[in-house]
């Protein structure tokens, strides 16, 4: 009975020294996660709100400005999208998925914004 | 060799251990990426809200029999419309304009004709050539036979004369009409091409390496230009050329009219997103 006892002790003290972030970063994080969910079930508003929020509290977290861009490209703001993707890339130049993203939108976004009228 | 059998209570301890390690490291380090479906919707770039009808009338075509690329061009482009736009697509005989032309180059006296491009001129067309080049289109007399672009260019003068295509709008209650050329032709080219080639190597392992080989290649080129025309006054309000072509290796030997489409396919979101909203599906990557 007590190796048990002992045995469940263990397990939640080892699950409770999880890092419980209290800085700014863990902040911002909490806010990403949280838009990634709601966008996963379609609600992209909330998870723009939630992402502007977590580029606020740590304006040098380049996936809140990666995701905010997503989400802003979702709802046709395409002028904040690319900035928030060049900001994210400003912050992560070396990151392949951020300008994997920013490439598939330029094409999108360079091929029907303007109109092409070549000699 | 056996080691000591550990205590059953100890053994415990060591497995609760291992499997709270396992939770903490999954719930610290859990996916830090999710790929997500999105819909990006794009707005037109011609406002078409005071209009509620369009007419594809016609397009002065060339470059090949193989093709008629204005009856072709001019069935795409309606059926389109049909599924993909709120205007009402209006049904009606595919027009001959580069026959028209024609007449039109017979009829007017060289004072009239120098008159179009003026007219087109004052008319507030983003896309206007510049005069001087249309004066010149004027006096170019119109080839019968179109094979390549620059047999195009003095049937610019057609989509100037916005007297004719007021009066074609008045015929169709002021739509919005579409026209402009298309010019569909055959194009070979050779050169190095670089392919992967598959080899088996002496201990019989498999590997790809790029090779460098000498094609003949033949395709078409397909350069359509689309002009948007206001039925209400004869002024072009918007215009919008492109390029795409097709190669094959010289001994497929592909149809022109399924390259024709096979290259329309490429252009047709462009011209569909100068009229109405569009919604681009992708996949974009949400990190954490």
């Amino acid at each position: 009975m007590f190796s048990r006892v002992a045995a469940f002790l263990v397990f939640i003290a080892a699950v409770s020294t999880t890092p419980l972030y209290a800085d700014a970063r863990g902040d911002a994080k909490a806010q990403v996660a949280f838009g990634i969910d709601v966008a996963q079930k379609g609600l992209w508003r909330e998870a723009i709100y939630r992402w502007e929020k977590a580029a606020e509290i740590d304006p040098t977290y380049a996936a809140a400005y990666n995701d905010l861009a997503i989400g802003y490209e979702h709802e046709g703001q395409l002028d904040k999208a690319r900035q928030a993707y060049e900001k994210a890339l400003e912050l992560e130049p070396g990151n392949a998925q951020i300008r994997q993203n920013f490439e598939l939108f330029k094409e999108i976004n360079d091929r029907t914004a303007t109109a092409k009228e070549r000699p | 060799m056996t080691g000591l059998p550990l205590p059953k209570n100890v053994r415990n301890l060591l497995l609760a251990g291992v499997a709270a390690l396992c939770a903490a490291t999954t719930l610290a380090c859990g996916p830090s990426y999710f790929e997500i479906p999105i819909e990006t919707p794009i707005q037109p770039k011609l406002d078409v809200s005071a209009f509620q009808r369009v007419l594809i009338a016609g397009f002065v075509a060339g470059g090949t029999d193989d093709v008629d690329a204005n009856q072709e061009t001019v069935r795409l482009l309606r059926s389109q419309l049909r599924s993909k736009s709120s205007l009402r697509v209006i049904d009606a005989d595919v027009m001959q304009l580069q026959e028209i032309a024609q007449e039109q180059s017979k009829t007017t006296s060289p004072e009239t004709a120098e008159e179009a491009p003026a007219n087109h001129e004052s008319s507030a067309a983003p896309a206007a050539t510049p005069a001087p080049a249309q004066a010149e289109h004027a006096s170019q007399p119109l080839p019968a036979k179109i094979k390549e672009e620059k047999d195009l260019e003095p049937y610019e003068r057609l989509f100037a004369n916005t007297s004719y295509w007021k009066r074609i709008g008045e015929e169709y209650q002021n739509p919005l009409i579409v026209t402009g050329t298309v010019l569909f032709m055959p194009n070979s080219r050779s050169g190095f091409v670089s392919r992967d080639v598959e080899q088996i190597d002496g201990y019989g392992r498999r590997r790809v390496v790029p090779v460098r080989q000498y094609l003949e290649r033949k395709g078409f080129i397909l350069r359509p230009k689309f002009v948007f025309i206001d039925g209400r006054t004869g002024a072009t309000i918007y215009s919008e050329s492109y390029r795409e072509e097709v190669l094959y290796n010289s001994q497929t030997n592909t149809p022109a009219l399924s390259s024709y489409f096979e290259l329309m396919d490429r252009l047709v979101p462009n011209f569909l997103s100068a009229l109405s909203s569009q919604k681009v599906r992708g996949t974009r990557v949400l990190l954490k």
